[in-house]
């Protein structure tokens, strides 16, 4: 039962990853690219992650595919076609992936995976007293790693949005 | 895997006793899918019914009497109507993006009610993290909005998707921050422990102060994300015709209103799981009789129901510079400083505990 829903979700996420790359229209890849994501999710839900699940549904599917609807609808009409590229870009991109295919399968073959009969189902409470645990296998130090990022990049929006009235009003002032 | 089908013991049992079962499986969970579809159905022609006679009410007129007994087969007659229509589209559309669009907004709400626990044993996907997995799907919805106003290749469809889009959004950030304020009390995600906590007193009691300004900002960040009004920009008639779904007609338009209408519950329903103690009685006067837990959840939340069509037909409508001002300016910073005072409430034991 589970192998099925494996092979079907398997089958969604590669069909859509191959239609999203390959799609001239660029809503339209989009979409196939938020098929893909779904499908990661439903991965997830299958091996029991189910945190991880939710995380994958809003943080990409309802976040940073919006957000990428939201520039292709500002950006893209509804008649425009992307351009197909040039024959060299295309070979360059073909050995470039088949070079990182290669070590991901390599990579994946050579780890001996051990097979755990009893999926425990991770609750978020374990995974926040990891996240903030500053003990061996605690995450305390990327966590606020990257809540400085997260910081720094929403400055860094807000500048960019409102740099002209910043200038003008620090000219007043002074 | 582990979805926990506890609708009916008895069904349950008999289905593996007559097949094998991995066929048992399947059927039953296509049978709870089918009854989910159902009650989807069922639901959003009533609420459609209650609409128009709460808004005739409102308005001093009687709204619709004639079919069946006070106008309860209108609507029924209204999606018999819908299902015959044509379904006419623009030249110009992206098909595939046109006709995939009404599915977004339809699924994402019906994977939302599969996780609302109607009574104990009425719930079909209790998971550990159902507030999360709720506003996780919740957020799809706009996809489907976003789509069908752009791929009618329409203006007005194309504003009225925008708008959507920057109101849901905005919203859901309320909607999310005010559910966490609650989630301090319970320390559970799930939705069935959180019923179960609030044996001992609603958390809105439990909660006093900050769960009842929680309440409040979640009950209009919850009607902002339905695109109800006052906050329905998205369909502002005198501007937009009817906004993103304009070019839409018979089936496809009925599966965006009907989609509309579900929120509506949907958004009725959390509040009623989170805020009111779900499917249990006040004061545990129908304890002994489990299954009568289904009215109770009912009733509390068609009365919710009618508190967002209250708003509907009582304030007028926002402009959209008001729209974000109210929830970035105001119900934000409001509900961040809710959240310490909670937190702060809950690390000193001052919650009421009956």
């Amino acid at each position: 039962m589970e192998r099925y829903i494996f092979y079907i979700l398997a089958l969604i996420m590669i069909v859509s990853a191959i239609a999203s790359v390959s799609s001239r229209k660029m809503l339209r890849s989009v979409i196939y690219l938020l098929f893909a994501l779904v499908g990661v999710a439903g991965i997830f839900f299958l091996i029991d992650y189910n945190f991880l699940a939710a995380v994958e549904l809003t943080v990409y599917a309802g976040g940073i595919i919006v957000l990428m609807i939201f520039s292709v609808l500002l950006v893209h009409h509804i008649e425009m076609k992307l351009e197909v590229a040039k024959i060299s870009k295309r070979i360059l991109t073909a050995i470039a992936c088949a070079i990182g295919a290669g070590l991901f399968i390599t990579t994946i073959y050579s780890y001996d995976f051990k097979v755990e009969s009893i999926a425990t189902t991770t609750t978020t409470a374990e995974i926040g007293t990891g996240l903030l645990s500053y003990e061996a296998g605690g995450f305390i130090l990327p966590f606020e790693v990257i809540s400085v990022l997260l910081l720094a990049a929403m400055i860094g929006a807000i500048i960019i949005a409102k740099g002209r009235k910043l200038e003008t009003n620090n000219d007043d002032i002074t | 895997m582990n979805i926990s089908l506890n609708i009916t013991k008895s069904i349950h049992e008999w289905l593996f006793s007559i097949m094998p079962e991995g066929v048992a499986n399947i059927v039953e969970m296509a049978l709870i899918g089918l009854l989910y579809l159902a009650i989807f159905a069922i639901l959003g022609l009533f609420l459609v019914l209650l609409e128009r006679r709460v808004a005739a009410w409102f308005q001093l007129r009687i709204g619709p009497n004639r079919v069946g007994f006070q106008g309860v087969l209108q609507t029924m007659a209204d999606a018999l109507k819908l299902l015959s229509k044509e379904l006419t589209g623009t030249v110009k559309a992206d098909k595939f993006l046109y006709n995939l669009a009404p599915y977004f907004v339809i699924i994402s709400s019906l994977m939302a009610l599969a996780v609302i626990p109607f009574t104990k044993e009425f719930q079909a996907f209790d998971i550990n993290i159902g507030i999360f997995f709720l506003i996780g799907v919740s957020s799809i919805g706009v996809i489907g909005i976003l789509l069908g106003g752009w791929a009618s290749n329409n203006k007005f469809a194309l504003i009225g998707a925008m708008r959507s889009g920057v109101q849901t959004i905005s919203y859901e950030m309320s909607i999310g921050l005010s559910l966490l304020t609650m989630i301090l009390i319970t320390g559970s995600l799930q939705l069935s422990e959180i019923v179960e906590v609030q044996k001992s007193g609603w958390l809105i009691v439990q909660g006093h102060i900050p769960a009842i300004i929680a309440f409040m900002i979640y009950m209009i960040a919850g009607t902002a994300e339905t695109n109800r009004a006052p906050f329905d920009l998205v369909e502002a008639e005198s501007e937009l015709g009817a906004g993103f779904h304009t070019e839409y007609s018979g089936m496809k338009f009925a599966y965006f209103f009907l989609a509309e209408f579900i929120n509506m519950f949907l958004i009725a329903a959390i509040a009623t799981t989170i805020f009111f103690g779900g499917w249990l009685s006040p004061f545990g006067i129908t304890e002994s009789i489990p299954w009568l837990g289904v009215f109770w959840f009912l009733g509390k939340a068609l009365i919710l129901i009618f508190l967002m069509m209250w708003f509907r037909w009582t304030f007028p409508r926002l402009r959209i510079d008001q729209l974000l001002t109210l929830e970035w300016k105001y119900l934000l910073p409001i509900n961040l400083v809710n959240i310490v005072i909670m937190a702060l409430i809950v690390w000193l034991n001052l919650t009421i505990k009956i």
